[in-house]
């Protein structure tokens, strides 16, 4: 961590010098934090990349509140960063409000849509990698009950949640999923605690798969499953090396190439407003497979996921989205 | 003889002891930043241009400032009454169902200063009503009130939670928020307050409602200084037993300084719902009604001193914002540390000092 640090503080020292003209990116995080494991530190990922490949500085910016948020995203517009993207839906309408005061900047908004001429907006189809790995947490367990453990309860947890159990479904018709959210406020994306209480609490029901969807919150449940010799199913980055043998494997959301895009299409001008819906035929989700979980998925269990995958690409399956009715099927 | 009796006059307690207070507390808060190799002396100076240097600094400042003022005089009032509510979190997330609830159904209707009497009113009442479950269980069933005020924030953010997730939230937006209240919700920019002093509010959300904290902050004088009620509130904070002998009734002052608090509370969510965003957001109180406590023990649970506390944490707010954007080796956590720092020794350790500045006083004044 120091020695992390210490490196940004020489990274920070030497963007003043080393910014071009052209293109100067910048990135502002979710309140979650950067290095949360999850979904910050894969957009943190993507610029790095960004970096690595173009030798580019960019400049980034940890919010703590929503009207910082708002700050940061202005500050980096008014002195001349662009592109400015922003990660989580939590930036809305900070966003709508300055991407309209600099029109000739452009923007970018992960996990939300924001309706200019200048902002790109990254959705996920969070619905159909949740259900990838709901169909091998059903194929997985062996007691037929699995468990979710969402952050926040907010609209697009559910839709992680509502995917994952039709996959749990699809496996196993009668398997049982038990749902828990970690909290109301913006505290349960990062209380791994609370986490790792829940994944006791889902196991002592006789779960034997938990997915996290919840942050850094999820760090405390894969280490409870690690800790009970149960399965447990990372989120947004490849957490399958965390616990090696326990981490059956992960929803990866390659928000990362969202950022990485939008670095690289503003540098080679080819950047584009509008939507960008990302599922499984895109590569946006994916399930994570690697050598700390092949051991973990069967061969039949990985016929059977790449089958659903193929599936859900040419349409023959079509899985739920909680967003467009806010409801789940049962 | 110890020094903690000694009268000091009141220019040292009020103005001598805050100011050294706060200078060890850049003190240390510098020995970190210095620690981390950058320099202590170039942080403080991004810190206080970037709160005080443009006019939108200062309009941020002021923002941030405004809704530390409405909690911190919240946390003042209960605690003048001898109860420690610090509830206002909860309190202010509820009263910014009520603010909004009017805007909504208002904001097409009439123009804003119709709107404003109405949305402070009804802030106010639903920051009142979830003060008004844990006073009546401290009034009449003595459950204590630190215990009962803490667990509402946690219904109290549930609730909206539902509310704004199920309920309140736009049809397939993934924000859960409500819709943007239209010109008739909300609350003017005060541009030219900024103005007369020759600056530019530029994009700061610094609004109508600083103004409505600061005639609070006379109300509340008015009501703990000089009314009945306040002498009361004050006797029974001091001592409930000679109260009860005065024939002070305990449930009812309990109940009234409770409401009071929360309603002050409530009216926080003016800022953020109706100046700032226009709408309702999650989570926008944003630690608002725990930043109040500090604020109330370093203000001495005065309006004036809580008007200075809270600009000393609006600086710290903004400044802390612009120098960990400056200086990016400072993280947010850095400015945590250093809030902490400034709350530890401004507000916990006050008496810290005491004996040291009691003697040298009685050195120079000769006693």
């Amino acid at each position: 961590m120091k020695r992390t640090l210490l490196s940004l503080i020489a990274l920070g020292a030497m963007s003043a010098t080393a910014l071009s003209a052209e293109v100067k990116p910048a990135l502002v995080y979710g309140t979650g934090g950067k290095f949360d494991k999850s979904f910050n530190e894969a957009a943190f990922a993507g610029a790095e990349q960004f970096k690595k490949e173009t030798g580019i500085e960019y400049r980034d910016f940890e919010p703590t509140s929503d009207t910082q948020g708002e700050q940061a995203i202005r500050n980096f517009a008014s002195r001349g960063y662009n592109p400015v993207v922003a990660v989580s839906f939590a930036w809305t309408s900070a966003m709508e409000k300055v991407a309209a005061e600099f029109p000739d900047t452009k923007f970018a908004i992960v996990d939300s849509v924001v309706d200019l001429k200048n902002v790109r907006s990254v959705v996920y189809k969070e619905e159909e990698g949740s259900y990838l790995v709901g169909l091998l947490a059903g194929m997985a367990s062996k007691t037929g009950k699995v468990g979710f453990i969402g952050g926040m309860d907010i609209p697009l947890i559910r839709k992680f949640g509502c995917g994952y159990v039709q996959g749990v479904k699809a496996a196993k018709a009668d398997a049982q999923v038990f749902q828990n959210m970690t909290g109301t406020t913006g505290a349960a994306w990062n209380d791994p605690v609370r986490g790792g209480e829940l994944t006791k609490n889902q196991i002592d029901q006789g779960a034997d798969v938990i997915y996290a969807a919840a942050g850094a919150t999820g760090l405390g449940v894969l280490q409870t499953a690690a800790d009970n010799k149960k399965l447990s199913i990372g989120v947004d980055s490849n957490q399958n090396h965390l616990h090696p043998g326990s981490v059956l494997t992960s929803m990866v959301k390659r928000v990362d190439l969202a950022v990485y895009n939008t670095f690289k299409d503003t540098k080679d001008d080819k950047f584009t407003a509008g939507v960008q819906a990302l599922g499984v035929k895109e590569d946006g989700v994916a399930y994570a497979l690697d050598d700390n979980n092949k051991s973990l998925i069967t061969a039949e269990m990985k016929a059977a996921v790449e089958k659903a995958k193929a599936d859900i690409i040419a349409g023959t399956v079509k899985v739920h989205d909680y967003m467009s009715d806010k409801s789940c099927p049962k | 003889m110890s020094t903690a009796s000694v009268q000091l006059p009141a220019w040292i307690n009020y103005i001598v002891v805050p100011i050294l207070n706060l200078v060890l507390a850049f003190f240390f808060s510098g020995l970190v930043v210095w620690a981390i190799g950058e320099s202590p002396l170039e942080a403080l100076r991004l810190l206080l241009i970037g709160a005080l240097g443009r006019g939108e600094g200062i309009g941020f400042t002021l923002f941030y400032a405004t809704s530390f003022i409405f909690t911190g005089l919240s946390v003042a009032v209960a605690i003048h009454a001898g109860l420690f509510n610090i509830g206002s979190e909860g309190q202010a997330y509820l009263g910014g169902l009520g603010a909004a609830l009017v805007a909504l159904s208002l904001d097409r209707y009439v123009p804003w200063y119709v709107t404003m009497p109405f949305a402070v009113i009804g802030a106010a009442l639903f920051g009142a009503a979830c003060a008004a479950i844990p006073a009546w269980l401290q009034a009449k069933r003595g459950s204590h009130i630190v215990i009962t005020t803490i667990m509402f924030n946690f219904i109290t953010s549930s609730l909206m939670n539902y509310l704004l997730v199920r309920v309140l939230i736009v049809p397939g937006k993934m924000a859960p928020e409500t819709r943007t209240f239209l010109e008739g919700g909300q609350l003017p920019k005060l541009d030219w307050l900024i103005s007369m002093f020759g600056g530019k509010l530029g994009a700061a959300p610094l609004n109508f409602s600083f103004l409505i904290a600061l005639v609070m902050c006379f109300l509340v004088w008015m009501l703990i200084w000089r009314t009945k009620l306040g002498y009361e509130m004050r006797t029974l904070g001091i001592s409930p037993t000679a109260a009860g002998y005065a024939g002070i009734p305990y449930a009812k002052i309990v109940m009234i300084a409770m409401l009071i608090s929360g309603g002050l509370a409530g009216m926080m969510a003016l800022n953020p719902v109706m100046g700032a965003s226009a709408r309702l957001q999650i989570e926008f109180v944003g630690g608002a009604g725990f930043v109040g406590i500090a604020v109330s023990l370093m203000g001495r649970n005065h309006p004036v001193g809580i008007i200075l506390a809270a600009l000393l944490f609006g600086i710290l707010y903004q400044g802390g914002a612009e120098l960990s954007f400056d200086m990016p080796s400072i993280t947010r956590d850095m400015i945590v540390v250093i809030q902490g720092l400034v709350i530890l020794f401004a507000g916990a350790l006050e008496y810290m000092l005491r004996p040291a500045i009691v003697r040298l006083y009685q050195q120079i004044s000769g006693k």
